[in-house]
């Protein structure tokens, strides 16, 4: 993850609290979104950014997964979205996600 | 009027050495973890000159094997044997970083390059004997000073050394002792640049076939900015490789935009041309040091040969309507704007779909998509996947959507309408702009019809805005003579005739 983009996220949970956070990803890939996933609840698994033996927990989902799809307006998911939905390997996408979550989110 | 593609140059310098000392992977890790494995091992997965040549995507890149070619063999590339390995190809060529630092030379007006006497003498003859550098170029270089002088400069000033398998046989100076815009670092990334955009512009004007007077204007289009403290970005990269290249005749310009910036910078030539503003207008671009080695970490980690050792360059020359070449369809652009929103699906629409529905095209209607068209060997192992495929994956995704194509024909669709990446991760190199010598090729040869170049820049990168950017242009193949618009006898009689009646109207409003 984007070190500056790191850095972002932690103010922000510093500012919010950990708890009022969700962490919404739009990775073209399941390795990369959960790499993102990692970054945000256990920590920057490269060693490079602000985030690294950081373990904020935060929950993280992917655009394409089912849970945050149902908060969609249909018409603005069909015009922003549906059209990666075609394109990326969604299966993948909530497996490696799931993963994640189940291994690291706190809350 | 309409502006036609009449020829482009395409070059790569291979550049280990600058790999190691110039790449802000390696820079980075200079500072943060000097003793660290990593730069320990790059040294060993350092590609020499003939591995570099031996290189399928290289040699796709001056033009001795097709997009076609490449994307019948498997991946990897790296670890093929490539059937052609040779340094000059139809659209350029491949400059040993030897001859490219006297080239370096020959580019600075300042004093700033020194190059170690005896480096030079082992050097001339060949950078003398190739057949785009002309003796005006071969004139610049000096005879080069001793060895300890350049130690000196870089020891004790600052300087940035230039390298020959690891051993020290120049340097760049800094222009100023305060002024960080002028320091040796950005004047060896500025004079890089330029160099590189000066070999492109030599191959794009020769490709072209015309005189090196008749071209009117450069627009620069890479990625760094030239200036001092006062006016950091202030430029002209163009006119200044434009000088050493002996376009006499051309004034010029920088455009930026990031990795958009060749296809903006496309737009701008062809409609500088369309107007009649100019009726030559060359567009190109230097590659970047910075991004030398940028993946190497992960190519490292996986036994692989640190692909991006190559500084890439490419030149396109626009003139007016010659009958023959393609034309550049200027009410045809695709534009993300402001407004357009940062969702892969609004930028894609934005490019692709709503320049082709104001014209009642489909999608299938192009032929071939360029768009960021990086080398899938350099971006797959880092784990940025295919690039150009995940841009066709998009397009395609998009025409199903639409109703262009039918879902089960999405494969069909990446095959037939997208292209194998062969690009250097240079920036805004790989973006649109490397296929458009092919696509020249295949039209005059009525092999296709119509092809889209699609130039996408990540803004965010200046934090100046979050807004993503892109244009893109399509180039079709020659209508055919455009109509004279004349007027004829007829319409002229009877122009006068209203024109008397007018007047006589008048006169008799003014009597009464």
């Amino acid at each position: 993850m984007d070190l500056e983009n790191q850095k972002r996220v932690k103010d922000f949970t510093e500012q919010y609290g950990a708890e009022n956070i969700c962490v919404l990803l739009g990775a073209a890939e399941g390795e990369g979104a959960s790499l993102a996933a990692e970054t945000v609840s256990a920590g920057d698994p490269t060693y490079a950014g602000p985030l690294t033996g950081v373990s904020l927990g935060l929950r993280a989902y992917h655009v394409c997964e089912p849970e945050i799809k149902v908060e969609f307006d249909e018409g603005v998911y069909d015009d922003q979205v549906s059209m990666m939905e075609m394109v990326l390997d969604v299966d993948d996408i909530v497996s490696e996600m799931s993963s994640i979550r189940e291994q690291y989110c706190k809350y | 009027m309409k502006s036609v593609i009449k020829g482009a140059g395409y070059i790569l310098v291979h550049t280990p050495d600058m790999v190691l000392h110039n790449g802000t992977t390696q820079t980075t890790e200079r500072i943060v973890n000097p003793d660290g494995e990593y730069l320990k091992e790059l040294p060993s997965h350092i590609r020499t000159y003939e591995q570099a040549l031996n290189y399928y995507p290289n040699q796709v890149y001056i033009g001795n094997l097709t997009p076609d070619d490449l994307a019948a063999v498997p991946q990897p590339w790296y670890d093929k044997d490539c059937p052609v390995k040779e340094r000059k190809g139809p659209f350029g060529e491949i400059l040993p970083q030897e001859e490219f630092l006297l080239l370096m030379q020959a580019c600075d007006v300042f004093d700033l390059v020194k190059l170690e006497k005896g480096f030079v003498a082992a050097t001339k003859e060949a950078f003398a004997a190739n057949d785009i550098i002309d003796e005006t170029i071969v004139a610049r270089v000096k005879e080069g000073v001793e060895l300890a002088e350049i130690e000196k400069h870089v020891n004790e000033e600052h300087a940035e050394g230039l390298y020959i398998n690891g051993a020290l046989v120049g340097c760049v100076k800094a222009a100023h002792d305060i002024d960080t815009n002028l320091s040796s670092h950005v004047m060896h990334e500025n004079i890089v640049s330029k160099a590189s955009s000066v070999l492109a512009l030599l191959y794009a004007v020769r490709n072209a076939g015309i005189d090196k007077n008749d071209v009117e204007y450069v627009i620069d289009c890479a990625e760094e900015a030239c200036g001092d403290m006062n006016q950091r970005g202030g430029g002209n990269f163009a006119k200044s490789a434009a000088e050493i290249a002996g376009l006499m005749n051309a004034s010029g310009s920088d455009a930026r935009g990031f990795c958009a910036a060749p296809a903006h910078a496309m737009i701008e030539a062809a409609s500088l041309v369309a107007a009649g503003s100019y009726k030559c207008v060359v567009v190109t671009a230097g590659g970047c040091t910075a991004k030398l080695g940028m993946n190497a970490k992960d190519h490292v980690k996986k036994g692989m040969p640190a692909l991006e050792d190559m500084i890439g360059g490419f030149a396109v020359v626009v003139t007016q309507d010659d009958g023959v070449s393609p034309e550049v369809a200027l009410d045809m652009l695709g534009r993300h704007t402001v407004g357009t929103g940062a969702a892969p699906q609004s930028v894609i629409t934005s490019l692709v779909t709503d320049p082709l529905d104001r014209n009642g095209l489909k999608v299938t209607d192009v032929d071939k998509f360029s768009p960021e068209m990086q080398n899938p060997d350099i971006t797959k192992p880092a784990g940025a996947g295919d690039v150009p495929l995940a841009n066709y994956k998009m397009i395609g995704a998009l025409a199903v959507k639409r109703g262009d194509i039918d879902k089960k024909d999405l494969l069909d669709f990446v095959a037939k309408h997208g292209l194998t990446g062969w690009a250097p991760t240079q920036g805004h190199i790989p973006s649109g702009v490397p296929y458009i010598g092919f696509a020249r090729n295949d039209i005059m040869a009525g092999k296709i019809n119509r092809v889209m170049i699609i130039g996408k820049g990540s803004l965010f990168l200046g934090r100046m805005t979050n807004l993503f950017d892109g244009v893109s242009f399509i180039i079709q193949a020659n209508t055919g003579a455009e109509q004279e618009k004349g007027v004829s006898e007829e319409e002229v009689k009877g122009m006068i005739a209203k024109a008397m009646k007018e007047f006589a109207a008048t006169l008799l409003a003014q009597a009464e």
